[in-house]
């Protein structure tokens, strides 16, 4: 007679093994997700500033994330050569200031030469739509005569907080769980920048004035409110969000210009699920969608194993979309979302 | 004497002239009201004051000194505060944020200022922490009036402020802007709701058809049997 392994389960097995599944979970789904939706949400807020007071959706974002990110990589790379560093902190941290001062550069370059032509015809947003369109070729194209169109990896420094092995070793679980200083590193600058960009919105003089101006334009040109300063002040910081969120993705993944058109979706979709031009929904959309993301192309069988008595664990693989077919998850919550709740989850303004 | 004056305004959009040599008078701590018809250029007659219409003659005068050739917002920053008929508020904006914006183009201290516009409208103290757009009617022109008083303006000028609001609101605005004016503020208004307008008026302008047709203290208008029979209804 065979001996089956699972026959007679003891409290004590079964302790170890719903642990093993929260390990599980929190190794595949939880922390990945988690610094993607930060990613994602910084990515978003950018989108959604430009939105609410710029008055158009900014198609060029993706590739001005792109642009920061290459710039500050070649920081990385100048900094790598002089042997400057911030062990055990990753080196594109100390770059990261300098690639937002040259995006910043080259989104105000852009609107002095591109968007400020059409915002003094008063152009329908339609129009901006398109133009942005267009800027992001030239961001592209830009981009890849900078660093090329290979992948770049230029994570240094310490690479984990956490490893698998370690992991092993201190608990005794059969599931590793590693944790990434990349991954660690953007929830705690995604925290510190949400939090910046929020008090600004909130208290400053300057950031009620670009709200302002983006509730009624013409009673805030009325109030002596500079419409020059508020463009201004806006793509500074839309600019710096896209670098940072591009620097952090990079991090945490790799860089590929390519890649960084891909999340323009995922970033829109946030954006409108959390409520265009609302910069808190943009964040909360962030994790909506990297959450929806990772959940629904998990291969979630391992996770069951652990949970279910032998006899229900099924045989697949318990994947509901494969990890290819990701975007379609952002185009699918989209598409629900704009047939449910357009204004989305915070009423946002639809112009 | 007078703080505001706008002589032989002639202007309109296009080729097309709206108004024809109107002249409008507001004195140091009046109400003047224009009134009228639909489509007498009453609207036309405020944005040509406000600088929004380029003139084809004539003249504005604020406290003796020509602004004809300033733009709408010098004119703010020159002294006259202006509350537009619709969209004149923030609504995402709370109430005291409200007052901060139109506070915007001053860098001395406002609290004092914000203390007056509390003091007229109690209600929006109590209100401040909310968004202005969640505020009903009557409460978000307070805010709208509140909010041009705050850059501590010599002239305010109110288009139609009573439209849409119930018969209490508007009669309380109206008491609210007779408290302005004895404040020492000059007003200047147009107004749908003629009668109890020029009731308060010191001057009233009646503008048909682009011109001055009648031009007298409210008072005379109203008990003027022509002015009644044409304009208030008999």
């Amino acid at each position: 007679m065979p001996i089956r392994k699972f026959a007679v389960p003891s409290s004590e097995a079964e302790i170890p093994d719903f642990l093993n599944a929260i390990v599980l979970l929190a190794n595949f789904v939880v922390i990945p997700a988690t610094a993607y939706g930060a990613q994602l949400a910084l990515g978003a807020l950018g989108v959604t500033l430009v939105y609410s007071v710029l008055r158009f959706a900014n198609f060029a974002h993706g590739d001005l994330m792109a642009f920061g990110t290459a710039a500050t990589i070649l920081i990385v790379w100048l900094f790598q050569g002089w042997g400057v560093s911030l062990a055990p902190l990753p080196t594109a941290i100390l770059a990261l200031p300098l690639g937002m001062i040259i995006t910043c550069l080259l989104a105000l370059g852009t609107d002095r030469f591109v968007y400020r032509f059409y915002r003094h015809q008063r152009s329908p947003a339609i129009v901006f739509v398109m133009v942005s369109v267009g800027v992001m070729f030239i961001y592209n194209a830009l981009t890849r005569f900078l660093i090329g169109v290979d992948d770049r990896r230029f994570e240094d420094g310490e690479r984990f907080i956490v490893t698998v092995i370690g992991f092993r070793e201190a608990t005794g679980l059969d599931q590793g769980l590693a944790l990434r200083t990349s991954q660690v590193l953007t929830v705690i600058v995604m925290v510190l920048v949400t939090t910046a960009v929020f008090w600004f919105l909130r208290s400053t003089r300057t950031g009620k004035s670009m709200r302002a101006y983006s509730d009624n334009e013409d009673l805030a040109l009325l109030s002596g409110i500079n419409p020059d300063r508020v463009v201004l002040v806006t793509w500074m910081l839309a600019a710096s969000l896209a670098t940072i969120a591009g620097v952090l993705y990079g991090l945490d993944k790799s860089f590929r210009p390519f890649t960084y058109f891909q999340i323009l979706l995922p970033i829109f979709a946030a954006a409108i699920v959390g409520g265009i031009g609302q910069p808190f929904g943009a964040v909360a959309g962030g994790f909506i969608i990297a959450f929806s993301e990772v959940a629904l192309t998990y291969a979630w069988r391992g996770f069951l194993t652990h949970i279910l008595p032998p006899d229900l664990i099924p045989a697949g693989l318990v994947q509901i979309l494969s990890v290819e077919y990701k975007f379609a998850v952002s185009f699918l919550i989209l598409v629900i979302v704009l047939l449910v709740r357009p204004t989305g989850i915070i009423r946002g303004r639809v112009f | 004497m007078n703080m505001l004056v706008a002589e032989n305004l002639t202007a309109g959009y296009g080729g097309v002239d709206i108004l024809h040599s109107c002249s409008f008078a507001v004195g140091a701590g009046e109400i003047a009201v224009i009134v009228g018809p639909n489509g007498a250029g009453k609207s036309t007659a405020m944005k040509a004051i406000l600088g929004m219409l380029p003139l084809r003659t004539g003249r504005v005068t604020l406290e003796g000194a020509d602004i004809t050739g300033l733009s709408p917002q010098a004119r703010v920053a020159a002294g006259m505060g202006f509350v537009p008929q619709n969209d004149n508020v923030f609504p995402t904006l709370t109430v005291e944020e409200n007052l901060e914006m139109g506070a915007f183009i001053r860098r001395d201290c406002y609290q004092d200022t914000m203390e007056s516009v509390y003091a007229l409208f109690p209600v929006l103290r109590e209100k401040r922490r909310q968004p202005a757009g969640e505020l009903s009617g009557g409460q978000r022109q307070q805010v709208a009036v509140g909010r041009a008083l705050m850059t501590q303006p010599k002239v305010l000028i109110l288009d139609e402020p009573t439209a849409g609001v119930s018969p209490i609101v508007m009669d309380e605005l109206f008491d609210r802007i007779i408290d302005i004016a004895r404040s020492g503020l000059s007003i200047l208004m147009v107004e749908q709701n003629a009668r109890q307008a020029l009731a308060i008026a010191d001057r009233g302008y009646v503008l048909v058809q682009g011109r001055n047709r009648f031009t007298a203290s409210g008072e005379t208008l109203l008990a003027d049997p022509e002015v009644r029979r044409s304009f208030l209804g008999g």
